[in-house]
């Protein structure tokens, strides 16, 4: 009968709490972000030190990268449903209501108009493989052959008006303007983004944006 | 009286089946490993930051007019050339008599950064107290990564007047003849 007892320090640990933290960190990532976008071609914006952040509705996002393929799309669902009605009608294109359903659910869109139908008649992960889609033309000219410039000034219209439809509703708050942002890839090459910027010069849009990464000052 | 209690020594059905028990402690670490799967894939398949957004504001074009040129006076305009290889060459002045003449510099705080708070500092005073015009001309062989990050000092160093012009002839000669017109 020994007086001194020697107490076998117990080895397990209690994982209670762990398991709480790890839970509660889940449950933050799970409500603040939201699912990214499978891409056609990476693009690797260049990082600024600005600060503003990119609105997430009533933008019209322009991307340029895989050496100068111009990609265009709207945040807004119904604004893309409204600019494909007004391009329909500008090229003489007739799209089923299955078509706009598609486009409605399509982030960006890269072909010319003459090949929508098929890339719209696609699954969605075929639409996003490479050389299915090569990119808007865009050249310097006003006219049909710009698409892009099409694309934009159809986008523009069609927020401007959809703005003033719901301007009845109660608490309807007006955004302005459609805003127009370019996420070109940092390796692009100046001609692509000035044959960008010329389009949007032409429609007067002289105020718009690049879209970066954060990159700490003091480089 | 039978014991009708939770006895974790005997089976409760009798002598044939034994059912295990664990005497009540589960064991939480497969959990905590789950969760730190969930949270490993979530971490990598959702977008967290939402991307920044630079303004830029070009000026009006005229489509009439052949000339573009916003004329300035020499003593309060910078130039800068984006050349490649991350390289811009300034020059302060007009391009034919520069003041000062055009010379090579990189990107960061020890290259047009330094060049462009010192000229932000001399302007106002020779030219009575105006700000100074900074000029940014890409030129073709320069990238996206160049054209945002000069935009980036005009922020950095303040400078309140500045515009994207369309890069000259003698312009691209003087980025040839410093080696930073390659492809």
């Amino acid at each position: 009968m020994g007086k001194a007892k020697i107490k076998r320090a117990s080895t397990s640990i209690d994982m209670t709490a762990m398991c709480d933290v790890s839970f509660l960190l889940l449950s933050f990532f799970v409500m603040t972000s939201t699912a990214k976008q499978p891409e056609a071609f990476p693009v690797d914006t260049p990082a600024s030190t600005t600060k503003d952040k990119l609105p997430d509705s009533n933008v019209g996002i322009i991307t340029i990268g895989d050496k100068g393929k111009v990609f265009f799309g709207a945040t807004d669902r119904d604004v893309r449903v409204k600019t494909l009605e007004k391009m329909s009608s500008r090229y003489g294109i007739n799209f089923s209501q299955q078509d706009y359903d598609q486009f409605a659910l399509m982030e960006n869109v890269g072909t010319p108009m003459k090949a929508i139908k098929q890339v719209l008649a696609m699954e969605p992960s075929k639409r996003l493989e490479k050389g299915v889609q090569n990119g808007i033309p865009v050249d310097s000219t006003e006219t049909l052959s710009n698409e892009l410039y099409q694309w934009v000034q159809t986008a523009r219209l069609a927020a401007a008006e959809l703005n003033k439809e719901k301007e009845g509703n109660r608490d309807f708050v007006d955004p302005g303007p459609l805003k127009i942002a370019i996420k070109a890839d940092a390796t692009e090459k100046y001609p692509s983004i000035n044959a960008v910027i010329e389009t949007l010069r032409n429609q007067k849009q002289n105020k718009f944006s690049f879209i970066t990464g954060l990159r700490a000052e003091d480089k | 009286m039978a014991e009708l209690n939770q006895d974790s020594g005997k089976g409760g059905k009798g002598g044939k089946v034994r059912s295990k028990k664990n005497g009540g402690k589960v064991d939480l670490t497969a959990m905590v490993d789950l969760a730190f799967l969930l949270i490993t894939f979530f971490m990598l398949t959702t977008s967290l930051n939402k991307p920044q957004a630079m303004d830029v504001a070009m000026p009006d074009k005229d489509k009439t007019e052949k000339k573009e040129e916003v004329l300035t006076a020499d003593n309060r305009s910078v130039t800068v050339l984006l050349g490649s290889d991350n390289k811009v060459s300034w020059y302060y002045g007009q391009v034919k008599a520069p003041i000062e003449g055009p010379t090579v510099a990189g990107f960061g705080a020890d290259g047009i950064r330094k060049v462009l708070i010192e000229k932000k500092a001399y302007v106002p005073r020779v030219s009575g107290g105006k700000d100074v015009i900074v000029i940014i001309r890409p030129s073709d062989k320069s990238t996206q990564k160049d054209l945002v990050d000069i935009l980036d000092e005009m922020k950095i160093v303040d400078v309140k007047r500045y515009m994207i012009a369309k890069i000259s002839p003698e312009e691209i000669d003087v980025l040839k003849r410093d080696n930073i017109y390659n492809d």
